[in-house]
């Protein structure tokens, strides 16, 4: 990479003065790596999966960024984008799932069932209000029914503000709160 | 055809059999709805397509509803039985008719009727260790959450 070209994470890089090296904090470095790649996993349960589908196409294009390698496996995952409404019988699936996802995770509610059961809040037996329900903190929520993807686009920008906030020694740990008020929780902390 | 004529047939065919009478639904007994429904299935009828099998809960009993379709006639029928609420149980149609094995799994999963002779009596969708069934009125959980009720929009009204 050319010492004068202008490249993304500029604030955590820094050239040397007068040579062709670029030194930086490798904490600050790791946490862009971090942040530049998340990699979803491929979850949708209901309408927004439909969003998010067209978030990775190439009209809104999740790529841009780095967060577009959805992978069929968590094992492989950073990110989980609970994308619709969580059935009492998903419910089991979905703590696997989390669980199976290598540290660090990330978690993003996309739309308001995800949330907190959205419309069906009311006179249900079947769903489960909201994924914090299930005891998986939450990074980011995302509102909206569903949201627009460009919502979700924003979810995203907001998860790599965050991920890049993150005090040492605290990694992993939820409850750091993002910019944006996204509480998180403190189950794990 | 329609819904007089049939009732016209079915009352000369399996006399006693109907019971109160209704615009849009033939309700006959309980006791009769194998041989009735066997009769519907016959070539006179040709009541080929069984496309539902549901029930209602008017909490003093239980009305078991089915839709019959006949190609032949081109007329959709709408098949009732009332069951007590202390006696839930049925003959099965699954026999009759191969779609009722699932809907009648369907009904038994949400209002816990249950269908004697069923080749396959579990729950088909919801969780199979729930005990309670969640479409009956009297359903009830300590996290289940109702609509609150306001003027004009009465739950179960």
């Amino acid at each position: 990479m050319a010492v004068n070209e202008k490249i993304l994470g500029e604030k955590y890089l820094q050239k040397f003065p007068g040579g062709e090296l670029i030194l930086s904090k490798s904490e600050d470095l790791f946490k862009w790596a971090k942040g530049s790649s998340l990699w979803p996993l491929t979850f949708g349960l209901s309408c927004c999966a439909i969003e998010m589908m067209a978030t990775g196409a190439s009209k809104f294009d999740i790529d841009r960024f780095g967060a577009g390698v959805f992978r069929s496996s968590p094992r492989q995952c950073d990110v989980m984008i609970v994308a619709g409404t969580i059935c009492v019988k998903m419910g089991e699936c979905m703590k696997k799932l989390y669980a199976q996802m290598p540290e660090p995770k990330y978690v993003i509610a996309m739309g308001n069932c995800a949330i907190g059961g959205g419309i069906f809040y009311h006179d249900t037996y079947s769903v489960i209000q909201g994924t914090e329900k299930l005891g998986i903190p939450v990074d980011v929520y995302v509102t909206g029914c569903p949201p627009r993807p460009e919502g979700l686009l924003h979810g995203i920008i907001k998860l790599q503000e965050k991920i890049r906030q993150v005090q040492q020694g605290k990694e992993g740990q939820k409850g750091v709160a993002g910019k944006d008020g996204s509480s998180g929780t403190d189950k794990n902390s | 055809m329609d819904l007089q004529e049939l009732t016209k047939i079915l009352n000369e065919r399996f006399p006693g059999v109907l019971g109160e009478e209704n615009k849009t639904a033939v309700v006959i007994k309980k006791e009769s709805l194998l041989e009735v429904a066997r009769f519907l299935r016959e070539d006179d009828c040709a009541f080929e397509n069984l496309h539902c099998v549901t029930a209602v809960d008017r909490r003093d009993k239980m009305e078991l509803v089915y839709h019959l379709y006949s190609f032949k006639l081109k007329f959709m029928l709408t098949l009732k039985i009332y069951l007590a609420s202390d006696d839930l149980a049925v003959e099965t149609l699954s026999g009759i008719w191969k779609s009722a094995n699932w809907l009648e799994r369907e009904v038994y999963d949400l209002f816990g009727i249950k269908f004697l002779n069923h080749p396959d009596m579990r729950r088909i969708l919801n969780p199979e260790e729930w005990t309670d069934y969640p479409l009956r009125k009297d359903f009830d959980r300590p996290d289940f959450i109702r609509l609150p009720q306001t003027e004009g929009l009465k739950a179960g009204g």
